[in-house]
């Protein structure tokens, strides 16, 4: 079957599968301006994202310089209340070295709120114009990065939808893309298991540190990542929510572990580390489902895989997210907001390898342009809030230290 | 078909759709009787499980038995505990983490 796709060649090199013109404000303060200025242009592909706090945060500029400069943006505005602390100078470097066009608001010098949100609507046709004409090019699924999220777990995830999704993985990983799955605060509990699949000893070894790390963070928060309507649905314990979890890896030796904004520097199975390092400082590592999807969009994901049992509804900014229902009782409440039907495993009616293959192939269709169910209702949720991470270790990427 | 063993190492197995107390299941070629409604994604006892067992699902272990559990008993919060993080419920959220 084909696998190649037409794709949007970014002056970088990189290709996406969208060409968005993502509208960022940079603290709190800006985002009524900026959203006003979404919300007026009224295109699918004029997207929301920011940061709200006023404070400094390094991992705040590296997402967000990972975001704007992400394969499917192809232009970004800039909203700036104008005394805050983000770096918006060194933003905006990074996007103009990346050969995307940007443009500056600052709302304090340009006339206040009914001015900036009628400059920016010009500025966003300015931005338009130019993504508009990126060359369209061939792209092969070896090209691609795909994320997988579950959210909204219940008994059904870990027997359908996740298991579905790592059929998916393996097949998308041997023809060469990179495959990133995530949350490790949902992985306690089959660290051993997992560090097996190690594609070294050493990666084995930091594989489990993550996990441990993930284990000693979420007991001082007082919660592990285990929400009750995980309970309601027939999850009892962490350990069990993580074997569910873990399912949608696959069966693929697990080549890397990633930080959030780092890039996967070729094809395969990665780990992306959400966790933060040292001693816990800004709460919860993922206050809700969302800010996990940001994190994988910053580690390039071009489109996220998001399994839920009890029923997510989201999507979000800047990649498309395709839902994939583990639960048949919540695919018969939630049709309209669902891509795959993964339950009916659970009554019969198909096969894990059928739904694995379903997936699949809807990912090589959104590659190719077709809307997911949350980007046509209008779906764009993003949410960024502070953290601190080290960077990773050299046997983190044992392929990266061999090239 | 509403019962699954995931892996045959197992001692619950998981409800492919919902039960209704009094409703008789066959579990291993024993009939059981349900004792309360328990709903799709729960788990029941493979076989009587006593305090301190570990309860193995996927063929792995998922926590430990705190209270008696008769075979088809319905096992969750009330008599199982993770033995890494406790669990928490709309409930209890807001008191004391147990």
């Amino acid at each position: 079957m084909a696998q190649a796709f037409q794709g949007y060649l970014r002056a970088d090199g990189r290709k996406g599968v969208r060409n968005v013109v993502a509208v960022a404000y940079l603290v709190e303060c800006a985002h009524h301006v900026a959203r006003a200025i979404v919300t007026r242009s009224d295109d699918p592909d004029v997207h929301l994202i920011g940061f709200p706090g006023c404070y400094p945060n390094a991992y705040a500029l590296k997402v967000m310089q990972a975001v704007t400069t992400h394969p499917n943006v192809g232009g970004v505005l800039l909203i700036s209340l104008g005394c805050e602390s983000f770096n918006r100078e060194q933003l905006r470097t990074t996007i103009e070295a990346s050969g995307r066009p940007v443009e500056t608001l600052v709302i304090q010098e340009s006339g206040g709120t009914a001015a900036t949100i009628a400059r920016g609507r010009e500025a966003v046709a300015r931005l338009q114009a130019v993504a508009g004409q990126t060359p369209v090019v061939p792209m092969d699924v070896s090209e691609l990065v795909i994320g997988t999220i579950c959210g909204g777990s219940d008994g059904t995830s870990g027997i359908t939808a996740n298991p579905a999704v790592g059929r998916a993985f393996d097949r998308l990983g041997a023809a060469g893309a990179a495959c990133v799955f995530e949350e490790t605060g949902e992985l306690v509990g089959c660290e051993t298991i997992m560090a097996s699949r190690a594609l070294t000893p050493e990666l084995g070894l930091e594989l489990e540190r993550s996990v441990q790390k993930a284990e000693a963070y979420y007991t001082v928060m007082g919660y592990g990542s285990f929400a009750p309507g995980n309970a309601e649905g027939g999850l009892t314990t962490q350990e069990e929510k993580s074997m569910g979890a873990y399912s949608k890896s696959g069966s693929a030796p697990i080549v890397g572990i990633l930080k959030p904004g780092d890039q996967p520097p070729s094809g395969g199975l990665y780990l992306l580390d959400v966790v933060p390092d040292g001693e816990p400082r800004f709460g919860f590592p993922n206050i809700s489902d969302n800010a996990e999807i940001v994190e994988l969009i910053a580690c390039g994901a071009h489109m996220t895989l998001f399994t839920t049992g009890r029923g997510s509804v989201v999507g979000s900014a800047i990649s498309p997210v395709i839902k994939i229902c583990a639960n048949p009782e919540t695919y018969r409440k939630l049709s309209g907001d669902m891509d795959v039907d993964a339950g009916r495993i659970m009554e019969g009616r198909g096969t894990l390898d059928e739904v694995g293959t379903e997936i699949h192939d809807l990912v090589l269709a959104v590659a190719g342009g077709q809307r997911t169910v949350s980007e046509a209702l209008g779906h764009q949720e993003f949410i960024l809030t502070y953290k601190a991470f080290d960077p990773i270790g050299p046997a983190c990427l044992p392929l990266r230290r061999a090239s | 078909m509403s019962l699954i063993l995931l892996h045959p190492d197992d001692n619950v197995l998981v409800l492919s759709a919902p039960i209704q107390t009094g409703q008789v299941l066959t579990i291993d070629g024993r009939a059981v009787t349900a004792q309360v409604d328990v709903g799709v994604g729960h788990k029941l006892a493979r076989r009587a499980l006593a305090v301190g067992d570990k309860v193995l699902k996927y063929g792995a272990p998922i926590g430990s038995i705190t209270a008696p559990v008769p075979a088809g008993g319905h096992v969750h919060l009330h008599n199982m505990k993770s033995d890494y993080i406790a669990s928490h419920t709309r409930q209890a959220t807001g008191s004391e983490g147990h």
